[in-house]
């Protein structure tokens, strides 16, 4: 056992914890990483004191005074669980089951027979992203060697998949010359897609462009799909949030499910519960029976265990608590439409303001898209001048987060992207 | 950046017939089809095992988490008090900052490293609790180390040998415990840190080495660290249990300390608040390294983040958020390391008796192994064959490797437990075989 002399002694020492290493360090040779494009834009942003200063970055909500934005139902959840008292044992590695119905039953829907054989079966994940990575380690290590994505797609996308070990492909997505969809591209790549190959459809509102197929052309995907024996993968980080409407914005997962296939779904609720920092989502796959379902469950509990064991717990049950109550279910579904309402409230002020202070360019398409995101066509060098003269701080693809957009701020945007685009 | 190789054209496979089903075909291979059913885990399994039984006589010494007298998970009153702050103040639910929340962080570093720790000396971010913090640290040493081979002790928590092949270090075990004499096997741990080569990782157990219970006296961590010292090896603890382990959290943090002050091995942590917190399925943790300044604080950060980003993107606020509280209130933070002291003391009187009943009992096992093993665990010596036998006949359930789980005995099962023991062990050998 450790002696008292040694803890005394200890405390004369612990003044020298601060001393510099006397050998050389082991860590000198380590270059500084680049910065993520995306999340790096707010240290950027945070050392930038000029007054005026917007940031238009994270895809995370803000209301029209530019705060966080805490859904009143999920404060309602809150302040339950708190008089529950409940404990905080672990959940298991996959997580808290009732969890995990409910979040199925939400982007599947409660009718779904599918759901009713019990062939879709799933786990908590830590959001979008924990669970894009249990699912491409899943299919690596299941056989798959690639992983096909849309031409562009969210960041992250890729190094997820290349830490996986998957190799990355691209199908056309967008005609940046029209700011829109470039189905006929989508299509022709598509349909060379070798038979089982994995490839990731954005269930709606897609990052970044905000542009997705209509209902039709998700039929002719569907089918395209069948014919070429693909295996679907979707991407649902903004169930709700999107059209404001949580059972339209499932449509396209819905019709491939009732269209027989099999495949996979990632649901965050960062979005769409403003649960952000709590990494709550469900990693879910639509398996040709039930037994087959748990095998695959149990395989991904096999990628969790040694990734970080089990997922954390309060964020999925306020899930939980909010989606088995009634009125705390319709509190949501308003609330979650109160947030895509601004946004798209904001999306029409944004072109109107733009066009106002004597922008010649043709911006409808921004108010075309949807979800949280304006693709707005600006570039690079457009960006970086925005930034340094405006100091309104968007990603270099020209992304903006029309969370971030607010009645104050509105007329300081449209200006500033005029100015660099004129 | 890397460069994501664009789309190109492809020989489209032969393999599967073209149809033009709408409806699902069971003739159509699906893409699971091969996908057996994985194992269940060694630890969960079992605990879900007794979730499932029957038996009114069951007992649940299997998993690490602590229980009261009565057998219940037991919230420390300071986390409550925490949870209740969070609402009351309307704690924001942003994403956290790739690395974590930074309040959380000093304070989880300066509980580790002593309160006047050179914050800029400490490169650290926050992790899905100790799982977590072990992946992050193995990844990282994996992309960056020369040397990938990662030495394990023998015997371990299961799950280390499998996070750190996951990250692609070469796994290799040490001696560490003599089951012949149910004590440290120092001789042999000297020999295999000798043997590893120059620059090796060497994983160690801050305090209460899981699953035996049995951490080396200060004479000993002198031996460890001069040998250390010698091969250049780095020193990644895994510190799952401070302040539960002898109740003082200053003295539980002793040896990881004098390894870091020595100041010429390089050290990394592992660090978890599921037990000493209590926070177990809120996901506490840290992962830290020493470094020399601001600058390669900063550079080593850059390099973490790279790491968080494409698995998670950033740590659960929950928890953190919790501990963050607790450790920066001068009310809070007195009163939490007594209820940390009161789980430590709870558990200490169950060894004790434990020990006590075994003999009153009538064993004539020589238990003080387990009389002077420390934390959560007793770690009996006794064989698969009798672990089994507790299960299928006493209804008790723990690890086959003979690890007890302490926080779950109390004064109405102990006896029980003692007796059945007892009854496996009489005549015959509980070391080693």
């Amino acid at each position: 056992m450790i002696s008292k002399q040694f803890i005394s002694r200890l405390g004369r020492q612990s003044q020298r914890m601060s001393a510099r290493w006397q050998s050389t360090s082991p860590f000198a040779a380590y270059e500084m990483a680049p910065l993520d494009p995306i999340i790096g834009l707010n240290e950027e942003f945070q050392r930038d004191d000029f007054p005026q200063k917007v940031i238009v970055g994270v895809g995370a909500y803000r209301d029209d005074a530019g705060k966080p934005y805490v859904l009143p139902c999920v404060r309602e959840a809150e302040q339950r669980l708190v008089e529950q008292k409940l404990d905080m044992e672990y959940s298991g590695i996959a997580g808290d089951q009732k969890f995990v119905d409910l979040s199925l039953k939400f982007g599947y829907g409660e009718d779904s027979s599918a759901l009713k054989e019990g062939r879709i079966q799933g786990v908590q994940a830590l959001s979008g992203t924990g669970g894009l990575r249990v699912f491409g380690e899943l299919i690596r290590r299941h056989g798959q060697k690639h992983i096909y994505v849309p031409n562009p797609t969210w960041g992250n996308h890729i190094p997820i998949f290349q830490n996986s070990g998957l190799e990355v492909r691209k199908y056309r997505y967008y005609d940046a010359s029209n700011s829109s969809l470039d189905f006929d591209g989508m299509i022709k790549d598509i349909q060379d897609i070798p038979a089982g190959s994995c490839v990731l459809l954005h269930a709606c509102a897609h990052n970044p462009t905000g542009m997705d197929p209509t209902l039709e052309q998700w039929k002719q995907l569907s089918e395209l799909f069948k014919k070429k024996q693909l295996f679907p993968f979707f991407d649902a980080a903004y169930q709700g949030f999107a059209s404001g409407d949580a059972i339209l914005d499932a449509a396209s997962l819905r019709m491939f499910v009732d269209d027989g296939h099999l495949l996979g779904t990632i649901q965050s609720f960062s979005k769409n519960f403003g649960l952000y920092g709590h990494r709550v989502g469900t990693l879910s796959v639509v398996g040709s029976n039930a037994d087959e379902a748990a095998r695959v469950v149990s395989q991904m509990k096999m990628v969790i265990r040694p990734m970080y064991s089990n997922p954390p717990r309060h964020g999925a049950r306020i899930v939980s608590t909010i989606l088995d109550d009634p009125k705390l279910k319709s509190d949501f579904y308003e609330q979650c439409k109160g947030m895509a309402n601004r946004i798209n409230t904001m999306r029409t002020k944004l072109r109107d303001e733009l066009e106002a202070v004597g922008s010649t360019r043709n911006w409808d398409h921004i108010v075309k898209q949807i979800g949280m995101f304006a693709y707005s066509g600006l570039n690079k060098e457009q960006v970086m001048e925005m930034r340094a003269k405006h100091h309104l701080y968007c990603t270099a693809d020209g992304r903006i987060s029309m969370a971030g957009v607010t009645t104050n701020n509105v007329s300081y945007i449209a200006n500033a992207m005029h100015d660099v685009s004129k | 950046m890397t460069i994501v190789p664009h789309y190109e054209t492809l020989v489209i496979s032969l393999l599967f017939c073209v149809t033009q089903a709408a409806t699902f075909s069971a003739a159509t291979a699906s893409v699971w089809s091969k996908v057996e059913t994985g194992p269940p885990d060694a630890i969960l399994g079992i605990a879900q095992a007794f979730r499932e039984c029957q038996d009114g006589r069951k007992v649940n010494v299997c998993v690490g988490a602590y229980r009261d007298t009565q057998g219940k998970p037991w919230v420390l009153p300071t986390v409550r008090a925490a949870e209740r702050k969070l609402l009351e103040n309307d704690d924001p639910k942003d994403y956290l900052p790739i690395e974590g929340d930074a309040g959380f962080i000093a304070e989880a570093v300066k509980f580790a490293y002593g309160q006047n720790v050179d914050l800029s000396t400490v490169a650290a971010v926050q992790t899905l609790s100790g799982t977590g913090a072990c992946r992050i640290g193995g990844e990282f040493l994996a992309q960056f180390r020369e040397n990938k081979n990662i030495y394990i002790p023998t015997p371990t928590w299961g799950n280390h040998w499998k996070i750190f092949k996951e990250c692609g270090l070469e796994t290799h075990p040490y001696r560490y415990y003599d089951r012949s004499t149910n004590r440290l096997d120092l001789n042999g741990f000297i020999e295999d840190l000798e043997a590893a080569p120059e620059g090796s990782i060497i994983l160690l157990h801050a305090c209460a080495h899981n699953p035996t219970g049995c951490d080396p006296t200060l004479d000993q961590w002198k031996r460890i660290a001069d040998a250390l010292e010698r091969k250049g090896h780095v020193a990644f603890f895994d510190s799952a249990y401070q302040g539960f382990a002898s109740g003082d959290a200053e003295r539980d943090a002793s040896a990881f300390r004098y390894i870091a002050d020595r100041k010429t091995i390089p050290v990394l942590l592992a660090q978890s608040f599921a037990k000493n917190f209590g926070l177990y399925g809120e996901r506490c943790g840290t992962l830290s390294m020493i470094c020399s300044d601001e600058e390669e604080r900063q550079r080593l950060l850059s390099q973490l983040r790279c790491v968080i980003r494409p698995m998670y993107s950033s740590p659960p606020r929950h928890g953190s958020s919790i501990v963050k509280t607790v450790l920066s209130d001068s009310q809070l933070a007195p009163q939490y390391y007594e209820e940390c002291a009161t789980m430590a003391n709870r558990i200490q009187a169950m060894r004790e008796l434990l020990v006590k009943t075994l003999a009153e009992v009538g064993s004539t096992h020589d238990w003080s192994h387990v009389s002077e093993q420390i934390g959560m665990f007793a770690f009996t010596g006794m064989s698969e064959e009798m672990c089994d036998q507790l299960t299928k006949d006493y209804a008790i359930y723990l690890t086959r490797d003979g690890r007890i789980s302490i926080a779950g005995l109390n004064d109405s099962n102990i006896r029980y437990v003692a007796e059945a023991i007892h009854a496996v062990t009489d005549g015959k050998s509980i070391t080693g075989n």
